[in-house]
């Protein structure tokens, strides 16, 4: 695979939202507007960048046993740096994505690209990789806030459009709008993508967290079926 | 008492984790088919929030926040939670082994769930005390336990439904989502009102 497809495969094919569906909370919270949905994703992206840089380059030191506890730590730190940047320099920023901010160690499409790239990949592929992937995140929370600010608040980035300023559906700014609106654009995905909707469920397969409990949660869960 | 009562009910209801903070959304999604998963998976979450709430708080407020550390909140909560959700998985396995088969699969899930990470640092910038915070931590994990269940609900009766193709699996769970925590939105201003 070259460089470019590596970073490409990020942005849509692999979109971590909307295909992939990883950090679904912090795409919900944060996408009521332009201005904090591309706060975190840009905040998300830099964290990403910088684990799976160190990850990658850790993958022979690491032990196989401990590498989840490691991996934590290390996003962990670098949430934290991220933290004291945004609140040193962008001040409003911090205000507006409030809780999600330290939130980020938990997102699973960080965790999610350690556990399924990083720790098989060099470095250099592993930035990359972190990269299309941010700009993949980022893309998607710009989709849905666009769609969540212009309809809901009838403003873009803060700037009043005209007619829908006066016909703001308001709704879609608030908790229920963010699911509709996720709902519909996953939809989207599954009607224009180019392979065809496979009967797509969300369980323990697409979850990074399944190396934590060994997939017991998948079987307990086919069982039942 | 009021003040815990207020506190209580809000964490149910107003600002429910899953539905209004949108906290918790992968388990809210994955776990919640069947309503005995969902029950198990709540219950797990209720006692690790508690739990998680116990240690942290105090850390905050004793070693952290006097020594000038408070910047280090992130690192050492995830790294408490993760410990304790594994000292607890211990326990159980060895004394009520019981209660480990049905709790015990759920639990390394929630090291990584926002919900847990989330209520912990939310107790620090609310300012709540000890009690409030606990307090505060319970009715979080009865919100979380109370849309688990409504939702496995709305989802068994998803099953049967005839839709649309490329709304199967989970564009229609989200829109089921996002029509339960419309029934949510009624609460606001309710438990203010109740005790003005």
């Amino acid at each position: 695979m070259t460089k470019l497809q590596n970073f490409s495969k990020g942005l849509i094919r692999e979109n971590p939202v909307l295909v992939l569906i990883l950090g679904t909370c912090p795409t919900l919270a944060t996408s009521t507007g332009v201005e904090s949905a591309l706060g975190m994703g840009v905040a998300a992206t830099v964290v990403l960048l910088c684990s799976n840089i160190v990850i990658s380059a850790l993958r022979r030191v690491i032990p196989d046993k401990v590498r989840i506890p490691c991996y934590i730590v290390l996003i962990a730190g670098f949430v934290t740096m991220v933290q004291m940047l945004v609140k040193a320099f962008a001040p409003a920023l911090d205000k507006s994505l409030g809780i999600y901010l330290p939130l980020i160690v938990v997102n699973c499409i960080i965790l999610g690209r350690a556990e399924m790239f990083a720790n098989k990949n060099g470095v250099i592929d592993s930035a990359v990789d972190a990269l299309g992937m941010g700009a993949g995140f980022t893309l998607a929370l710009f989709l849905m806030a666009a769609i969540r600010e212009v309809f809901g608040s009838g403003t873009f980035l803060g700037v009043e459009i005209p007619v829908l300023a006066q016909n703001n559906i308001s709704i879609l700014t608030m908790a229920p709008g963010g699911f509709f609106v996720f709902g519909l654009l996953i939809a989207a995905v599954n009607k224009f993508g180019k392979e065809k909707p496979k009967k797509k469920e969300f369980g323990c397969a697409g979850c990074p967290s399944a190396a934590l409990c060994h997939g017991n949660n998948c079987a307990k869960e086919e069982n039942n079926d | 008492m009021t003040k815990f009562i207020i506190i209580l009910l809000s964490a149910v209801f107003i600002n429910n984790y899953v539905l209004s903070r949108f906290l918790g959304i992968c388990p809210f999604l994955g776990v919640s088919k069947k309503l005995d998963s969902a029950t198990g998976m709540s219950l797990a979450v209720i006692f690790v929030m508690l739990m998680a709430t116990a240690a942290t708080w105090p850390i905050q407020m004793y070693l952290l926040n006097p020594n000038g550390l408070g910047y280090l909140q992130t690192i050492v909560f995830i790294l408490v939670i993760a410990a304790l959700v594994q000292l607890v998985e211990i326990v159980l396995k060895r004394y009520i082994p019981a209660l480990h088969k049905s709790l015990g699969v759920y639990l390394p899930l929630i090291t990584t769930n926002c919900a847990v990470l989330g209520v912990t640092i939310l107790n620090i910038d609310e300012g709540y005390t000890f009690a409030e915070a606990m307090v505060n931590s319970l009715g979080s994990g009865l919100g979380f336990f109370l849309a688990m269940v409504m939702f496995s609900g709305v989802r068994s009766k998803l099953e049967g439904a005839d839709i649309p193709k490329n709304f199967q699996g989970l564009p229609i769970t989200l829109i089921a989502a996002s029509i339960t925590s419309l029934s949510f939105m009624g609460f606001g201003g309710v438990i203010e009102n109740l005790f003005a």
